[in-house]
């Protein structure tokens, strides 16, 4: 198991300075920064300026190695356009995109995955076409188009639900329902196709062989192999849900780090970007690692050698 | 003769198709005694799995059941919830399934596998469970019981898989056991060790087992009474002996050509076979399954359904419309050309 672990460390530091390597040259991908920041009317010298207090002149392995000592050290730098450091405002943000995803993912498994146990136990049967319907209505359905109907049938029209704003454990209901939706029906079906598998197994024949009561045969038995897929999946949606979440963000007025992102690249906030984009990447690598450490703990054929 | 553990009659399965009604189980009947063999034989696809999972009830929920009598112990099976069925599932009645390497959970460990059984029928602790476990490891040949408790399926070669799961269906001391192609899946070496195993401990435990194979090689080692399935039904009963030494109907005879015997069969010599594939069991066949294939089919053999009935000795059955005089003459000249 330790052998495992550390492996799979190391793999998600290297991935990470891979990531941080990109995300440094991102910079560059769009012309030289120090014009782009000077602006169109500026001279030559106000351009050298701006090389210089920036530190663009220096080596590009220089300025990788300084961004990245600072980075490691909570500095980003300042942003250019709020003139603030860059890591208050992203750790100002944070915590409502964090507890926006938590909250949209805690909405999307608790629906997918019974939903998907329960189709898988009763294949082709009316519940099961329901959580297909869902599943199809869900995946054609523009999240945008979603919130807004959302919002004009439970806030406006029957005022159940405050439309925007952070204020309350109120706010987040619907944002978190219309983030968390876009997940569930991958989720679902990953979790059916899942269930129809394992509850077809020799493994579930000799558990069922053995009298055990159904509800163990299903969750001890079948489960806990059928949701091994769905732990990676879900790491992997819920790094998106953090990042992918401007739409939603913009839509309610969450003032969290998707919609500080779009913010930042309408403001060509290049250090504000930068960060956003590795502390994302990074939370995609953590979560990464979790899901693997979940699941070595679900299924003993990775953890014991 | 033993008190009867099991008792069958009349057993059917059908299972609705497209294509009409498959009928893979036909009116099987058989009892098997305590410490008694049957071992069902036949080719794949002959219904002799399904007629184990029918007892068991562990059909696909597509196939339907029907028996005039299904008794484990004096206990009517035919009518039972499938609450009271899982009580009797593992704890009365046990099964031995062909994969090893799959049949066991690959997320538990084989200590709580082998004691779930035993945790859910009987009222034992954990403690109690375990020690009954380890006992059972060591009798179906595993060393260092104790720790194995603790392994996970995959780290255990094949021929450990099916001891485990051996020891798992004696967890609550059955009185009924069905190894279904116990063997297999294993490699040859391993094939006899695990049938003397399960001969043994069935001696020990006074258990009625129901062996089901399509090796004749196994079955003349351990059974003592054999059925011989063809096409969903039982075509020959009777004792091993009988059917080895005296077959009867020409589908024993033929499967029995295909064997080769070691000082008998020269070297080179052709051996049996069957001609002819198992026709479909969709809707219903009229006079014998075997008709297609048998070397000796007349006008009578297709005219009406043959019943099973008995032959030279007594408690050996088959069906053939042949009398059993003149179907021991063909095998006769059979085996002298």
């Amino acid at each position: 198991m330790l052998q495992y672990v550390l492996k799979r460390l190391g793999i998600a530091i290297l991935v990470a300075v891979t990531v941080s390597m990109i995300t440094f040259s991102m910079i560059y991908l769009s012309g030289d920064p120090a014009i782009a920041l000077a602006g169109e009317t500026a001279t030559q010298e106000d351009i050298q300026n701006i090389r210089r207090v920036y530190g663009y002149d220096q080596p590009i392995v220089v300025q990788y190695a300084n961004w990245l000592w600072n980075a490691l050290q909570g500095d980003f730098g300042q942003s250019h356009y709020l003139k603030k450091p860059v890591a208050d405002v992203i750790f100002e943000r944070l915590p409502t995109t964090m507890l926006l995803g938590a909250c949209a993912l805690i909405f999307a498994l608790v629906l997918s995955i019974p939903l998907g146990v329960v189709a898988a136990v009763r294949p082709n049967s009316l519940i099961d076409r329901i959580a297909l319907t869902i599943a199809v209505v869900g995946q054609a359905m523009p999240s945008f188009w979603f919130a807004l109907t959302m919002m004009l049938w439970l806030g406006i029209y029957w005022r159940l639900l405050p439309i925007s704003g952070t204020a309350s454990w109120a706010n987040f209901v619907m944002p978190s329902i219309a983030l968390g939706y876009y997940i569930t029906p991958a989720v679902m079906r990953l979790t059916r196709a899942g269930m129809l598998e394992v509850l077809s197994s020799d493994y579930i024949r000799t558990a069922r062989a053995k009298g055990l009561r159904p509800m163990t045969v299903l969750f001890k038995h079948a489960l806990r192999n059928a949701i091994i897929p769905v732990v990676s999946l879900a790491a992997v949606q819920f790094g998106f849900m953090l990042g992918g979440s401007i739409v939603i963000e913009t839509i309610f007025a969450v003032n969290g780090l998707g919609f500080l992102a779009w913010e930042s690249i309408q403001r060509a906030d290049l250090p504000m970007m930068q960060a956003i984009v590795l502390v994302l990447s990074f939370f995609y690598i953590i979560l990464t690692f979790l899901a693997d450490m979940l699941n070595a703990w679900l299924d003993p054929r990775i953890r014991v050698m | 003769m033993a008190e009867r553990v099991l008792e069958v009659e009349d057993l059917c399965v059908e299972i609705p198709i497209p294509s009409g009604m498959l009928r893979p189980v036909q009116h099987v009947s058989f009892h098997v005694g305590q410490g008694e063999t049957l071992a069902i034989v036949g080719e794949s696809g002959c219904g002799k799995s399904l007629t184990s999972l029918a007892i068991m009830d562990l059909l696909p929920s597509k196939a339907k059941r029907r028996a005039e009598r299904l008794v484990l112990d004096g206990d009517a099976l035919t009518g039972m919830t499938e609450r009271q069925m899982a009580d009797i599932r593992g704890n009365q009645m046990s099964m031995i399934f062909q994969e090893p390497m799959t049949s066991l959970n690959p997320a538990y460990t084989i200590g709580n596998q082998l004691t779930e059984a035993m945790l859910r029928h009987k009222s034992v602790s954990l403690a109690e469970a375990k020690d009954r476990a380890v006992w059972l490891l060591e009798k179906v040949g595993i060393t260092a019981a104790r720790s194995r408790l603790g392994q996970y399926p995959h780290q255990l070669s094949g021929g450990l898989r099916q001891r485990v799961m051996i020891a798992m269906a004696l967890m609550c001391g059955p009185d009924m056991i069905i190894a279904d192609e116990p063997t297999t899946a294993l490699d040859v070496t391993i094939q006899a060790q695990i049938l003397h195993l399960l001969a043994e401990l069935q001696d020990e435990f006074h258990m009625g087992m129901i062996l089901i194979t399509h090796d004749l090689g196994v079955v003349a080692r351990v059974a003592d009474r054999v059925a011989v399935m063809y096409a969903g039904q039982f075509v020959e009963t009777g004792t091993a002996a009988q059917i080895f030494d005296s077959p009867t109907h020409p589908y024993t005879q033929g499967l029995l050509e295909c064997i080769p015997i070691p000082g008998k069969t020269e070297r080179g010599a052709h051996l049996g076979s069957i001609p002819g594939i198992v026709p479909s069991l969709v809707g219903e066949i009229r006079g014998c399954h075997f008709a297609g294939r048998c070397p000796y089919v007349h006008e009578a053999c297709t005219a009406e359904d043959v019943s099973l009935r008995p032959s030279l000795d007594a408690g050996h059955e088959y069906r053939c419309v042949l009398s059993p005089q003149a179907a021991i003459a063909n095998r006769n000249k059979q085996a002298a050309q």
